[in-house]
């Protein structure tokens, strides 16, 4: 019967420190994650970039509720711009999009907001206004349907999209 | 798509004015009020032909579960369990005994019946002060059987409408959003059902996404966002006859549309080099007039009960705020000052409050204050909350929910909730899929 008990109570102690430990270990992992890719609150992995030409990346990411581009952002567009002087004939959407924590209709305004952002950048390198449409998905397409800070800074986007 | 509907009423005995049992909704209701709804009784032969016309046994207990579980709904009532009655239907219909209902503390009672008369479902009811022993009101209505279901709502307005000294909101519709699919390629369809969640209906296939549905409180008209042809614009839709059209041609996306209070004006933002300005449209001169004009995102407009103001919501200041102007722009006031970021605000159809969204150290929250920004209450608080709307009566809101996702992202929901303006009785209302963007109707009938 008491040797029952203590066994029993080590039991316990063991499933706690395994939880904890889980617990722990998790959340390391999680910190080195977000510390590789994200400056400040701004993605700077490449998990969801895709390339539009050799060396072009298509998306720009933003902060919390800004529209402000980064250093890395302007030279993301920079190269679109050189890129799509390169092949006139390509027209371009620029896709905006805010991440889930935020209200809806806001969130369509700021993703209006962010794709304007890159379309002011890409005129100054020449992009003719013409060529570029803008369209704002707020919170409806994210690409990471995480609940977490490093999803939310992936959400924050504008993606260049060909149009043609 | 749904017929106009002909009610017939007409009052039975003059309803007299004399205070007899209230119930105040002003505050939390602890101790809902006991009553008793004596299900509707029926002849045999009526009962008959119901059951052939409209494939239920009993169309009398159908119509009285309604109204039980409106007024269950509602908090303020507590319908007693119909096992513990002891007069019969037809009896008690007649004359209640007064002791067997006190018996089983029943504080009101609803009796009545329903007869097969002409073709038409003709209902009789009653609802008596139990303590009193007084009847405090009777009224019949006429009308095809297929709006049974209306009926139910009808007796259950006029009882909270008689117990309260407030309009019900019982016989009203939500129209929403529909969900469906993983959370990075959702599928969303316009829906509406009654306010109780039966009669649902989609009314678009889901084949481009659609946002925002809001009802034109003077009629059954809703305006929203469709991305139709990618184009992200505002819409107007008549669901009567399922015709769309888009509002005004605006060269970029237009949004977060709503109504004036007398359904002549559709208020809007319209999005253009990544400034955000509210509109108007007149609809029947399709006049638009630009009403703000900043290079701030200004959105989310509502106007007061009156047409005289527009709350909306801006973040000029920096931050997303609540702020107050004249209909034409004027005097334009911040009035949101506390922690956090504000959004989505609602005029109340009472003219007193405005509903909220506010997103605070990672949490949102549905509030209101006071249209001068005074007196904010944050009624509940949760993960993801916002877009409230408000119930006709201005008493209740409904708005939607969303959950946190885990670590490998899985587990999304978005659902419908309503709350007492009191931050009492809080409940989920249940949809056939998950649910976003509520909007509630107007009373169909008055």
């Amino acid at each position: 019967m008491r040797l029952n008990k203590i066994f029993k109570n080590t039991l316990l102690l063991l499933t706690a420190c395994l939880v904890l430990s889980a617990c722990a270990t998790k959340k390391e992992v999680a910190t080195t994650d977000i510390k590789g890719q994200m400056q400040g609150d701004v993605y700077t992995g490449t998990d969801t970039v895709e390339y539009l030409a050799d060396g072009v990346p298509d998306r720009v990411f933003f902060a919390t509720n800004e529209s402000i581009l980064t250093t890395a952002s302007r030279e993301t567009l920079r190269a679109q711009a050189a890129w799509l002087r390169k092949n006139p004939n390509i027209n371009v959407v620029l896709e905006g999009h805010a991440d889930e924590r935020g209200t809806r209709e806001y969130n369509l305004a700021l993703g209006e907001r962010r794709a304007n952002a890159a379309k002011d950048y890409l005129m100054t390198y020449g992009i003719s206004s013409d060529r570029i449409t803008v369209l704002s998905y707020g919170k409806e397409r994210p690409v990471d349907s995480g609940s977490n800070p490093l999803a939310w800074s992936k959400n924050r986007r504008s993606v260049t999209v060909k149009a043609n | 798509m749904t017929k106009k509907i002909l009610i017939l009423l007409f009052i039975l005995i003059p309803i007299k004015a004399n205070a007899l049992i209230q119930v105040d909704i002003t505050r939390g209701n602890l101790n809902p009020l006991p009553l008793a709804v004596s299900p509707l009784s029926i002849d045999e032969d009526s009962r008959k032909s119901f059951e052939k016309i409209l494939k239920k046994e009993n169309i009398g207990s159908e119509i009285s579960n309604i109204v039980e579980n409106n007024l269950r709904t509602s908090g303020l009532f507590n319908p007693l369990d119909k096992k513990a009655f002891l007069q019969a239907p037809d009896i008690a219909n007649l004359k209640p005994r007064f002791e067997d209902w006190n018996l089983i503390k029943a504080q009101a009672l609803i009796t009545g019946k329903v007869n097969y008369v002409d073709d038409k479902l003709r209902v009789e009811f009653r609802l008596w002060d139990v303590l009193a022993a007084k009847e405090m009101m009777a009224l019949a209505f006429t009308t095809v059987p297929n709006n049974w279901r209306r009926v139910g709502h009808i007796i259950s307005d006029k009882v909270y409408e008689r117990l309260t000294g407030e309009k019900g909101y019982f016989d009203t519709r939500i129209i929403y959003v529909s969900e469906e699919g993983p959370k990075t390629q959702r599928i969303k369809k316009l829906a509406i059902m009654d306010q109780d969640g039966a009669n649902n209906k989609f009314l678009t296939l889901g084949n481009e996404l659609v946002l925002t549905p809001r009802f034109n409180p003077a009629s059954q008209m809703v305006t929203y966002l469709s991305y139709f042809k990618n184009m992200p614009r505002v819409y107007l839709l008549d669901i009567e006859t399922g015709t769309q059209e888009v509002v005004g041609d605006f060269p970029g996306m237009t949004f977060a549309p709503r109504f004036s209070p007398d359904g002549k004006k559709i208020i809007m933002s319209f999005a253009k080099d990544g400034k955000s300005d509210i509109y108007t449209m007149d609809l029947e001169n399709r006049i638009v007039e630009k009403i703000t004009n900043h290079p701030s995102i200004d959105t989310s407009p509502s106007y007061s009960p009156d047409g005289k103001y527009i709350t909306f919501n801006s973040d000029r200041s920096g931050y997303q705020q609540i702020y107050v102007m004249k209909n034409d722009g004027s005097n334009v006031k911040r009035i949101s000052f506390g922690n956090g970021l504000y959004g989505t605000p609602v005029w109340s159809p009472r003219g007193d409050l405005i509903a909220f969204t506010k997103l605070h150290k990672g949490k949102f929250y549905i509030g209101v204050m006071r249209t001068d920004g005074s007196g904010e209450r944050l009624l509940t608080e949760n993960y993801y909350q916002e877009a409230p709307s408000w119930s006709p009566n201005g008493r209740v809101l409904i708005f939607y929910r969303e959950t946190k996702t885990n670590a490998k992202g899985e587990g999304f929901s978005a659902k419908l909730w309503s709350i007492d303006l009191t931050g009492y009785n809080e409940r989920q209302i249940e949809t056939p899929t998950d649910a976003s963007d509520p909007s509630w109707s107007s009373l169909l009938s008055n």
